[in-house]
């Protein structure tokens, strides 16, 4: 197209040389890197390049087993200490992950394929923010509103995505530390490498073994994980359908649980919306992280009457999104996490043109190796379409109009899900009236994708339950 | 005693603010601790539980949408009703529980006082647990509880009355709606709690009490699509399970059966947080005075 030319930067990459990843990981089980049980190991691939970046130790349930065990040998200890304490041991952790950022930013663009532009100035300030953030909770939990003196649950196993790895683990073990909780956590099997370099982190901050346990594997590590005896709570961020599983694992059970799961997120426009602000909310709302964001405002609700201003605009501004290198400081849109991914998204894309929508890409150059999803818009989309209703977790837009303020709010609530909403528009009252309408965990008005931690964020309905982020993120690690 | 011959009440289920029979026919036999016959109470089907929960969810909008002030009236409004038919319900309770006249009036007096605490609370929870948050960037943040939904309330077992009450009034406190299903052996002190709130000013729908044996309702209720939440503390140790594994469906939030000593005890917010939603919701603040607005 005429205008590429003047979006031709030069290469900008960030260095390599910051992060060292060994050839092989263990799992980091009682203040030691050690191998499975039987032995099992996996490798992890950079998805910009397929390149083979290590190969990690594979928990089974006999880690499993090993690694419970040292959480609840550590709980004695760790939960009896002054809270003033563990609030020291989580500052410290909050400044060695700001010393190491740039380090862990590279990793984990690496391993996971998103632009070093979001590591960089998104997930990694955040998850420093949020062990400060929790850190100062520690020795304040009598007065957080959970009673005189709230106690810890024991144990939490933690099973987190590919999709935001470090900042997953931040917010689970951050509260769950604060509160005096020990904990498991198992990564996702194609983003482990971060969790592995926390276990450094916390080996510097001195913690006290035990007290972090990372466990990486598959669907069946997390299974055997949840499912243990002697683990007291489980938190859990990741898909519907896993959720749901995991409620049925504990069912009848004393575990305490939270679920942060699916969402189809609707993005209202209306008429009287600054259209700029409102593209590029658009565009940081379903194209950030490649739109594998829970969170995400997958289903864009414009009203009619400026729909053709809107698309025009937003075509426009997706003509100028850079794709490529991940490492590149210009790159907007990475890597696809994994093959699997991008054949769900793929298959999913296929669906929705099967079905009637209307796709539409600006033209994108894919690189030849990796996994790769050129930005997606669909018009001609009806409430019925599977691109309306199923999470695609990718770089996709569904776009359907509205006539009403009620239409909008009928439309954006028709859906089995309930985490995110945006709205768009000059009127208070008219935001604060949808607002207050909308099904959602989380509505950002005028903007999206804004996270804090001191924000308590979570979804209604199938979305999951409980609150991650702010006050309301301790009560999940308390026994209230 | 006169030898007049007293007018019985036929016990009926209270759906969409009437008062049907079950729509199976059916009735079973309620008696007294002595064995004694008190009533005959309808025994509701699977349809009974599908038309409360649409009755329930057709009144949510409302309910939740009204004022909280409005709702603290409306449940202060029900302990006013039912102070006045005190000694009808001490009557039924004694004979429910088999307890003396004067220990019954306890419960009776403290399920009153316990629709007042409610009361209190409908328009001061979200001060406790909502909240404006101090996020890093200039974005005004504030997190406000809304109501999970229509819930279904297993009411306690043994508790017929205050038992109830404790479990009922929290949640439609905060402006949920709600599918209870009565003690099963001990129902009647539910169906006329019934006609209290008919005459209180509680909107048709807001309550729906349903009696019956309680895993035949309960089951339906547990894997029903269009309830969110389910308060199990009637459910005995295997029911809680099995109910629990079918409510995971689509993630109802799931109250399990805590352990209650002594019902008279002051409750914390425990059972009105169970229920509740927290929404967050962001606007940018734009600057004054610092070089224009922004978003």
């Amino acid at each position: 197209m005429a205008s590429a030319s003047a979006f031709e930067y030069a290469p900008a990459p960030e260095s390599r040389s910051v992060v060292d990843i060994a050839p092989s990981y263990g799992l980091f089980i009682d203040g030691e890197f050690v191998e499975a049980a039987d032995g099992k190991v996996f490798k992890t691939v950079s998805p910009s390049t397929e390149e083979v970046l290590s190969e990690i130790a594979q928990a089974g349930e006999a880690d499993v087993d090993r690694a419970v065990a040292a959480a609840r040998r550590a709980f004695e200890k760790w939960s009896a200490l002054p809270g003033s304490e563990r609030a020291k041991y989580l500052f410290r952790i909050a400044r060695i992950i700001q010393e190491r950022s740039r380090e862990l930013a590279v990793l984990e663009t690496l391993d996971n394929g998103k632009p070093i532009k979001e590591t960089r100035d998104a997930d990694l300030p955040l998850v420093a923010a949020h062990f400060f953030y929790y850190a100062g909770w520690a020795d304040k939990l009598e007065h957080a509103g959970f009673g005189v003196s709230p106690k810890p649950l024991g144990v939490a196993g933690q099973v987190i995505p590919w999709n935001f790895p470090l900042l997953m683990l931040a917010w689970k073990i951050a509260p769950a530390l604060a509160t005096g909780n020990t904990v498991v956590l198992k990564p996702a099997e194609t983003t482990p490498l971060s969790a592995l370099f926390f276990a450094d982190v916390c080996r510097q901050a001195g913690l006290p073994k035990g007290v972090v346990n990372i466990l990486p594997g598959y669907g069946d590590t997390g299974a055997a994980l949840v499912a243990h005896p002697d683990v007291n709570k489980v938190a859990f961020t990741g898909s519907t359908a896993v959720g749901k599983e995991i409620a049925r694992t504990v069912a009848g059970s004393r575990k305490k649980l939270t679920l942060e799961l699916g969402g189809k997120g609707a993005n209202i426009v209306f008429d009287d919306a600054p259209i700029d602000q409102a593209v590029e909310g658009i565009v940081n709302g379903i194209f950030f992280n490649q739109g594998q964001v829970c969170c995400a405002g997958s289903r864009l609700l414009v009203q009619e009457s400026i729909q053709d201003e809107l698309l025009d605009s937003l075509k426009r501004r997706l003509s100028t999104l850079r794709l490529g290198d991940p490492l590149d400081k210009n790159t907007d849109i990475g890597a696809i996490n994994s093959a699997e991914q991008l054949a769900r998204i793929t298959s999913l894309v296929d669906k929705g043109a099967a079905e009637g929508a209307e796709p539409w890409s600006p033209e994108c150059e894919l690189p030849s190796a990796g996994y790769w999803f050129a930005p997606t818009l669909f018009t001609n989309v009806t409430q019925a379409h599977t691109i309306a209703r199923d999470e695609i977790f990718g770089p996709v837009l569904s776009v359907l109009t509205f006539r009403t303020p009620d239409e909008a709010v009928a439309k954006a609530n028709n859906t089995q899900y309930g985490l995110s909403a945006g709205i768009w528009t000059e009127k208070g009252s008219r935001i604060l009236a949808v607002a207050n309408k909308l099904r959602a965990g989380v509505v950002w008005s005028n903007t999206f994708n804004k996270f804090d931690p001191t924000s308590p964020f979570g979804g209604y309905k199938e979305s999951g339950f409980g609150r991650e982020g702010g006050r309301h993120g301790l009560e999940a690690y308390l026994d209230v | 005693m006169s030898d007049r011959l007293n007018v019985l009440k036929t016990y009926k289920l209270y759906v969409g603010g009437k008062f049907p029979r079950s729509e199976s026919g059916r009735v079973y036999e309620v008696t007294d601790a002595k064995g004694k016959w008190l009533a005959n109470a309808p025994q509701s089907s699977r349809k009974d539980a599908r038309d409360a929960v649409v009755a329930a969810r057709k009144a949510f909008g409302g309910w939740a949408g009204a004022t909280a002030y409005n709702r603290g009236q409306v449940l202060y409004r029900v302990a006013e009703m039912l102070e006045g038919r005190r000694a009808q319900f001490v009557h039924e309770v004694a004979d429910a529980e088999g307890l003396s006249k004067s220990k019954a009036a306890e419960q009776v007096d403290a399920a009153v006082d316990r629709w007042v605490w409610y009361a209190g609370w409908t328009d001061k929870i979200a001060q406790v647990v909502g909240g404006g948050n101090p996020v890093a960037g200039p974005y005004f943040n504030l997190s406000s509880p809304e109501p999970t939904g229509v819930v279904a309330v297993l009411a306690p077992q043994e508790s017929s009355f205050l038992g109830l009450v404790s479990v009922l009034a929290p949640v439609i406190a905060t402006g949920n709606t709600a599918v209870v299903v009565a003690s099963e052996k001990a129902p009647l002190p539910a169906l006329s709690l019934a006609e209290v709130l008919a005459t209180s000013d509680v909107p048709g729908g807001v309550v729906n009490v349903l009696s019956g044996r309680t895993a035949e309702i309960a089951a339906p209720l547990a894997s029903h699509q269009d309830v969110n939440a389910i308060d199990l503390a009637g459910a005995d140790e295997v029911l809680a399970k099995e109910l629990e594994i079918a409510a995971a469906d689509n993630l109802k939030r799931v109250l399990r059966p805590q352990p209650v000593d002594d019902w008279t005890a002051t409750p914390g917010i425990d059972r009105l947080t169970a229920f509740l939603e927290t929404k967050t919701v962001w606007h940018p603040t734009g600057s004054l005075g610092a070089g224009g607005s922004s978003y």
